[in-house]
């Protein structure tokens, strides 16, 4: 019922959740091993900037738009293009539509 | 229960239609009677649809035709070719009734909290009712004609639906939109549904598909077809349509549209095999639908990671997701003519891509819940907005984790499951696919690490510091679909073998689909 058989391969999920629970247990065990003297409600669990105010609770989040900030920069050339395709307008929908029929029309039409 | 079984394809189809007109009455004398018809019609339907599905996986293919003595006599008595109204429900239109009747349900039970706020929900409770009817009936019927009107039937409550809170402009303009794509798609539904006529004197599907000789009006109808579906499934890059229509609908009905756009992939598959079948250039129409597939996948993920409107990003994602199901039935349709590729690695592809078509129902489902949750408790769906949720809205969370893992592959999740089984089957079809499917999974996981951490992650912001977890029905449409998700996770050895298997058969044998209607 769990295993999953297809083609030279299978799945079992069962086996994974094991190993996950062992993983689980071992990092558990490494953790308990650890430092005790950890005091909550103290200075330990104060935020350090290196002597600085820490910034206030709204701007400690990092937003939306600022994240993969680095990855959008790095593909600009596929983006701007693409961004730019989706227009919104109704009629760019319908102008695809009618392109994209056209073009497989005379795919079935020239290959079979 | 032998009767109920013989009627439930009918039945299945005309209850929600009965209730959709007897919402808005019930309505007038109590509004919580109207809740429990709704909700007691759906549960029903999804009973009626499980004792169906289990008479089809014992005793093949469900005939149903309408206006006969006998609702398995399809060809009258003098006459050569069916006339009537036939409903054909295989292992394909059941696994595709399945996840319709599910989500659906928990769709409704979702939207008793989320649009108590609103009024006009006798309109709202029938709309939603009527999609239901035009789902089901796109799944069920046997004949081109009246998968038109079900089309239409689904899209017209869909765009109503989609605009129902009116006082949101983007509400209004998604659904103008959504009615403009389906009119047109639906045009040329019904345009090649007229050159079949025109030829063939004939719009049963099973009769059709035994005379079909693939002329040049035939081709230009299969193109039409083809295209018509791949835009109402949101395929690249007629996809444009789906972020607009999706963001703007309520919670409950973006699960619903998915579900419906899925009904428009089941219409495409159902032409693509058994409506033309071996008549065609498998290859030819294969490489297309592949090449669609491959460009929904990689368009609709790229342009997921940038949005900061949670459901637009969600939206993209469903265009990316409809592309592993493209791919996989894509190269199972590529391969049809080859029975030793087929046998190989063409079956298990297909079946691939349809576990991913019921794994994407629940877990995009599911994701589109709690974002409509989201906005429900905070009254934004911009993520630069949001952040640190988490601490108060706990059950939203898991709820968001599990659809997130899931979409994106990660073990033991279903999502992994069925996107393993492309993957394999795939490699040996054309690694290079294979290869780009497994990136847009990775591509898939960062935007949902990039949404989740935007959401829930982080300290709590003054401004939602009294917000408060989701309302009680809307935890409970969510939980539907989640322990659904568990549990296809836990099994899907018994859900492949169960459901999937069967109607990935069911697709490629033409041959049992055309004698159950004209015998033979």
């Amino acid at each position: 019922m769990a295993t999953l058989e297809f083609g030279l391969d299978f799945w079992n999920p069962i086996v994974c959740i094991t190993a996950f629970l062992v993983l689980i247990a071992g990092t558990y065990l490494l953790r308990s091993r650890g430092q005790k003297k950890y005091k909550k409600g103290t200075a330990q669990t104060q935020i350090f900037l290196s002597g600085e105010e820490p910034p206030s609770v709204e701007q400690r989040h990092i937003k939306a738009h600022n994240i993969y900030w680095g990855f959008f920069q790095a593909l600009k050339g596929y983006y701007d293009p693409t961004i730019k395709a989706h227009t919104g307008i109704i009629n760019d929908y319908i102008i695809w539509f009618t392109a994209i029929a056209t073009a497989t029309a005379a795919i079935l039409f020239i290959v079979g | 229960m032998d009767k109920l079984i013989t009627h439930s394809p009918i039945l299945i189809i005309a209850i929600p239609l009965l209730a959709a007109f007897l919402t808005p009455l019930i309505s007038r004398v109590n509004e919580k009677a109207r809740d429990v018809l709704v909700i007691t019609t759906l549960a029903f339907v999804e009973f009626l649809v499980i004792i169906l599905a289990r008479d089809i996986y014992a005793n093949g293919i469900h005939i149903y035709t309408l206006g006969a003595s006998s609702p398995t006599l399809t060809i009258p008595e003098q006459y050569m070719v069916p006339v009537r109204i036939i409903l054909e429900v295989d292992a394909m239109s059941i696994f595709m009734g399945i996840i319709s009747a599910t989500v659906s349900l928990a769709a409704a039970v979702y939207s008793l909290s989320f649009m108590k706020e609103e009024t006009g929900r006798d309109r709202f409770y029938t709309l939603l009712l009527l999609m239901i009817v035009g789902m089901f009936g796109m799944e069920f019927t046997g004949d081109m004609f009246n998968l038109f009107v079900f089309l239409e039937i689904a899209s017209i409550s869909g765009a109503a639906l989609a605009a129902f809170r009116t006082r949101f402009t983007d509400a209004v303009e998604g659904g103008f939109k959504y009615i403009i794509i389906s009119s047109a798609g639906a045009l040329v539904v019904l345009f090649s549904v007229g050159i079949f006529y025109a030829q063939y004197n004939l719009l049963n599907i099973a009769a059709l598909a035994q005379v079909i000789q693939y002329t040049m009006l035939d081709k230009i109808a299969l193109a039409l077809l083809v295209i018509a579906f791949a835009m109402k499934l949101g395929g690249v890059p007629l996809h444009m349509w789906v972020p607009d229509t999706y963001a703007a609908a309520p919670a409950g009905i973006t699960a619903m549209l998915v579900v419906s756009s899925q009904a428009c992939m089941y219409a495409l598959f159902r032409v693509c095999f058994t409506l033309y079948g071996v008549t065609l250039n498998m290859a030819t129409v294969g490489w297309i639908v592949i090449i669609l597939g491959m460009l929904s996948m990689f368009v609709g993920v790229t342009m997921a990671i940038p949005q900061i409107d949670i459901k637009r990003l969600m939206s993209y994602h469903a265009i990316s997701q409809s592309g592993y199901m493209l791919l996989g039935v894509g190269v199972g349709l590529a391969v049809l003519g080859n029975p030793e590729a087929l046998a190989t690695y063409g079956r298990e592809a297909m079946s691939g891509g349809i576990f991913h078509i019921i794994n994407h129902a629940l877990y995009k489902g599911l994701l589109f819940l709690t974002a409509g949750a989201l906005f429900y408790r905070t009254g934004t769906r911009d993520l630069n907005k949001m952040g640190g949720l988490g601490h108060n809205m706990k059950f939203t969370s898991i709820f968001f984790i599990i659809g997130a893992l899931s979409i994106s592959g990660i073990p033991p999740f279903n999502g992994f499951a069925s996107k393993i089984m492309i993957y394999e089957s795939v490699y040996r079809f054309n690694p290079i696919l294979a290869v780009i499917a497994m990136l847009v999974s990775i591509i898939t996981l960062a935007s949902f690490t990039k949404a989740f951490q935007s959401a829930f992650t982080g300290p709590q912001l003054p401004q939602y510091k009294d917000v408060k977890e989701a309302p009680r029905s809307m935890l409970i449409g969510m939980g539907i679909l989640a322990s659904i998700i568990i549990f296809f996770s836990l099994f899907p050895g018994l859900i492949v073998g169960w459901i999937v298997y069967p109607a990935a058969d069911a697709l490629i044998n033409q041959a049992i689909y055309i004698s159950a209607v004209m015998g033979g």
